[in-house]
């Protein structure tokens, strides 16, 4: 006998959602590091760190994000360490969006006018002191709408840490279409709350951009 | 680590993954092509003087935009049904791409039309081209130049997303894959050799549109 879809099922869906944003902040937290880490030898002015960076971004984004997921999944293992389903996505997804943020910035910290640089330069800053305290600071201005957008492209990518096992809305939908066997209704609503979590932040990114267009 | 790495089962069932290869490239081309003209239309509609076209696309393009393909594909393939609409894996699959795609292409084709200057609109009328040559070849073709990169790089993330039509059962690339690890339960080495398959074709894709670009774009 099936279970009607009711106010319990949406609960469950509820708290499916609550870990998807749990997920995402954790790997947003991640991309975070892991990006600034890759930021900095992609815009050095020597070649071979710029290469070797340039490089594994272009690598990590000409892999499938479910390939990333399986990869951490079994991998993690080999090396004696019995992480949790959670550790395994939450590296995977920094490791795809630490690609994608630090190519975002690389745009924004090549949109900063040279003459920034030389000006810093002049004032007897080391190269490392000129990126930290004159070029990041203003590159973040223009970098926070499009991180604002690729924030929406994490939340809908967590959705494939499902497929690991990892409980989020999309696995929790699963859970719950078994038990009601109402597809319709169940992945209506998981897609209608995906949709209420993304689309403030991309009104919101649009915003940001416009302001900051003006 | 006392693991020792295997790879030998995983070749040695490798033809299997070429044929995943080939449903894989199938369908990316055809999702590519239907869902570049599907953009187009939309980008058109966007720009049409009624409302109700406009908003519709603006629906459209948010309402994809926003939510995950992997929840798109399964509200197409199982939820679908239930309004007596069923299909199979491969038509859900290559349906989803393809809506999934169009929004996102409508988005950089309306960017794209956006920036070709009025006055050469009105040169191209004032020569007495036909309003569907105008478009044709004084709107989308400059505008095709311009957006050119935004498009080869959003055919190619499609091309790994399409991947995830693993999980309702087509059997392209990432299913073999799994198809393999149950078989040989060697997980890390199929998973990492599925991934070097991907990056080849990644790669394959980037020299692909630079040729394209050279060819199609090319300055006489």
């Amino acid at each position: 006998m099936f279970r009607q879809f009711g106010l319990n099922e949406l609960l469950m869906l509820l708290d499916g959602l609550r870990w998807t944003v749990g997920l995402t902040l954790l790997a947003f937290a991640g991309s975070f590091a892991l990006g600034l880490l890759l930021l900095i030898p992609r815009v050095a002015r020597w070649g071979p760190p710029r290469w070797a960076a340039s490089g594994w971004i272009q690598a990590v984004q000409g892999t499938p994000l479910l390939g990333l997921l399986f990869v951490a999944f079994f991998a993690l293992p080999l090396f004696g360490w019995d992480v949790s389903k959670w550790v395994a996505a939450t590296l995977a997804l920094s490791v795809y969006g630490s690609a994608f943020l630090a190519d975002i910035w690389r745009g924004a910290v090549e949109a900063i006018p040279p003459g920034q640089w030389e000006a810093s330069a002049a004032l007897g800053l080391t190269r490392w002191r000129q990126l930290r305290l004159v070029i990041l600071p203003q590159a973040f201005t223009i970098a926070i709408p499009p991180t604002v957008g690729f924030l929406v492209q994490l939340i809908k990518n967590t959705s494939l840490a499902s497929v690991i096992g990892v409980v989020e809305l999309s696995r929790e939908a699963q859970l719950v279409n078994g038990a009601t066997f109402a597809p319709f209704l169940v992945y209506g609503c998981v897609c209608v709350l995906y949709f209420a979590l993304c689309y403030p932040l991309t009104a919101w990114s649009r915003t940001l951009e416009a302001r900051l267009a003006r | 680590m006392t693991y020792t790495f295997r790879f030998a089962p995983v070749f040695s069932r490798i033809d299997q993954m070429f044929d995943g290869l080939l449903l894989t490239l199938w369908l990316t081309g055809i999702v590519i092509v239907a869902g570049f003209a599907l953009g187009v239309a939309g980008a058109l509609a966007a720009r049409a003087r009624a409302r109700w076209p406009r908003a519709a696309v603006r629906a459209y393009v948010e309402a994809i935009r926003n939510t995950p393909l992997l929840a798109q594909l399964f509200f197409i393939y199982f939820g679908l049904p239930a309004l007596g609409l069923r299909l199979d894996a491969i038509t859900a699959g290559i349906i989803t791409l393809i809506v999934n795609l169009g929004a996102y292409t409508t988005e950089i084709v309306r960017g794209g039309i956006d920036a070709v200057p009025r006055g050469q609109v009105d040169a191209g009328t004032a020569l007495g081209l036909t309003p569907v040559q105008v478009f044709f070849l004084i709107v989308l073709k400059p505008a095709l130049k311009t957006m050119f990169p935004a498009l080869a790089s959003q055919f190619t993330l499609l091309m790994l997303a399409s991947s995830i039509l693993s999980q309702i059962g087509v059997t392209e690339l990432f299913h073999m894959a799994s198809l393999i690890d149950s078989a040989t339960y060697r997980s890390f080495e199929v998973y990492a050799v599925v991934c070097g398959f991907y990056l080849a074709l990644a790669l394959a894709f980037r020299l692909l549109f630079a040729a394209i670009y050279r060819v199609v774009f090319a300055e006489p």
